[in-house]
């Protein structure tokens, strides 16, 4: 057998049709998976924003409250509610496939894909608890 | 319900035309009747010119694979009174050369294929004498879900990313990657990971998920090669970290 077979792909008389640029709109499943590719960026966004808070908290009270007035424009807070609903699209169709990446054996018997899915969502959710929670104890 | 539907059907003649025509045919259309029963009509009494693959008709031997409406269907899996009252629209698969109507060109795939190696690699060999290897109902069904994949590329026809890249070794060859690697008897999950962990293996795929969901075996290709990443993410950590324990 030939290990290295080498495919030559041209012949004159296939026929070949090229990908549009515009594939990703011909789908629902396929835009959703471009939003969630576009998705990092706000990921990366919102990380940036985050090390711009603790620079300034670390500053001065003077230097967070700039901060805060900066927050406040418009513009900051429409990039900042965009960034949130990626972010949530972001995490839940990432918990949504994480059964497929993940195989968990617990006593030689493999869990079901649900369990691993809900587990994040457990997760998340008692995360945003414990945040919300240190929120309310400081008012 | 009418009991009739019509087909559009995709037809490249390179002898005649550079470029694909579509041709309509108005077929009867009984409930039990698939998609390949209506080209089996087409071909036996309306157009014998009509070329498409097909051979076991029970969704064994993958050979007819086809776009239907767009999606990528067995043709002999498909129903047609599922689109009543039509019209169909029946194209050979996406992302594929097309050799003459609804044959497409599958070298590429076959070549991908051997190069993952979809046998069960030994380091050393039992004799003979010593019996065959035995494997646990467990340890078969660790692999058996990758085991059922018929070769029909319908899942290369879902992939936005094959279609770009036609360098990507795609999703069945890794499914069936793993289908070797998760089994007990095997022994070449390392010379597989040396092809798969390339430029054109698993971190080709964006996980755009879509050959899970035409796989008509329910193969899952995306979950194997998410479950590749995470254990070829694993080992390089395991690397770096221990350097000498993983060599
Ligand atoms: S993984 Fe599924 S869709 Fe892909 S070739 Fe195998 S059976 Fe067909
Ligand atoms: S004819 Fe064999 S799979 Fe359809």
């Amino acid at each position: 057998m030939r290990h290295n077979a080498v495919y030559t792909p041209y012949h004159p008389r296939w026929h070949r049709t090229r990908v549009s640029t515009y594939w990703w709109l011909g789908r629902w499943s396929y835009f959703l998976f471009i939003l969630r590719e576009l998705s990092s960026i706000f990921v990366a966004w919102v990380v940036i924003y985050l090390l711009v808070l603790v620079a300034a908290v670390s500053k001065s009270a003077v230097r967070y409250q700039q901060f805060l007035d900066w927050s406040r424009n418009p513009f900051m807070l429409s990039l900042n509610i965009l960034s949130l609903l990626f972010i949530v699209l972001h995490a839940v169709t990432w918990f949504n496939l994480a059964p497929q990446a993940m195989v968990v054996h617990v006593g030689g018997r493999r869990l079901p894909g649900s369990l691993i899915a809900i587990s994040n969502y457990a997760g998340l959710v008692a995360v945003s608890i414990v945040i919300l929670g240190l929120l309310l104890i400081r008012w | 319900m009418s009991d009739h539907i019509t087909l559009h059907v995709a037809r490249y003649r390179p002898e005649k035309a550079s470029e694909t025509t579509f041709d309509a045919f108005e077929l009867p259309c009984p409930k039990e009747w698939v998609v390949l029963d209506g080209l089996n009509h087409i071909k036996d009494r309306m157009d014998g010119t009509l070329s498409y693959r097909w051979s076991c008709r029970m969704g064994i031997c993958g050979s007819c694979g086809m776009l239907v409406n767009g999606e990528p269907k067995l043709a002999c899996a498909t129903f047609l009174s599922d689109y009543a009252p039509g019209p169909v629209r029946v194209e050979p698969l996406r992302n594929f050369p097309v050799i003459r109507d609804l044959v497409v060109e599958m070298g590429d795939f076959m070549s991908k294929l051997t190069r993952i190696k979809p046998w069960i690699v030994r380091q050393v060999e039992k004799p003979l004498s010593d019996g065959e290897y035995r494997q646990t109902p467990g340890e078969l069904d660790e692999y058996k879900q990758f085991s059922m994949c018929i070769n029909c590329m319908l899942c290369y026809s879902a992939c936005p990313i094959y279609g770009l890249d036609p360098h990507f070794i795609g999703p069945a060859a890794i499914a069936l990657a793993q289908r070797y690697n998760l089994d007990s008897r095997d022994e070449g999950a390392a010379e597989r990971m040396q092809i798969l962990s390339e430029h054109d293996g698993i971190w080709g795929c964006t996980f755009v998920g879509e050959c899970t969901k035409v796989c008509p075996k329910h193969v899952d290709p995306a979950g194997a090669i998410q479950r590749y990443k995470l254990q070829s993410a694993v080992e390089w950590v395991k690397a770096f970290v221990l350097p000498r324990a993983a060599q």
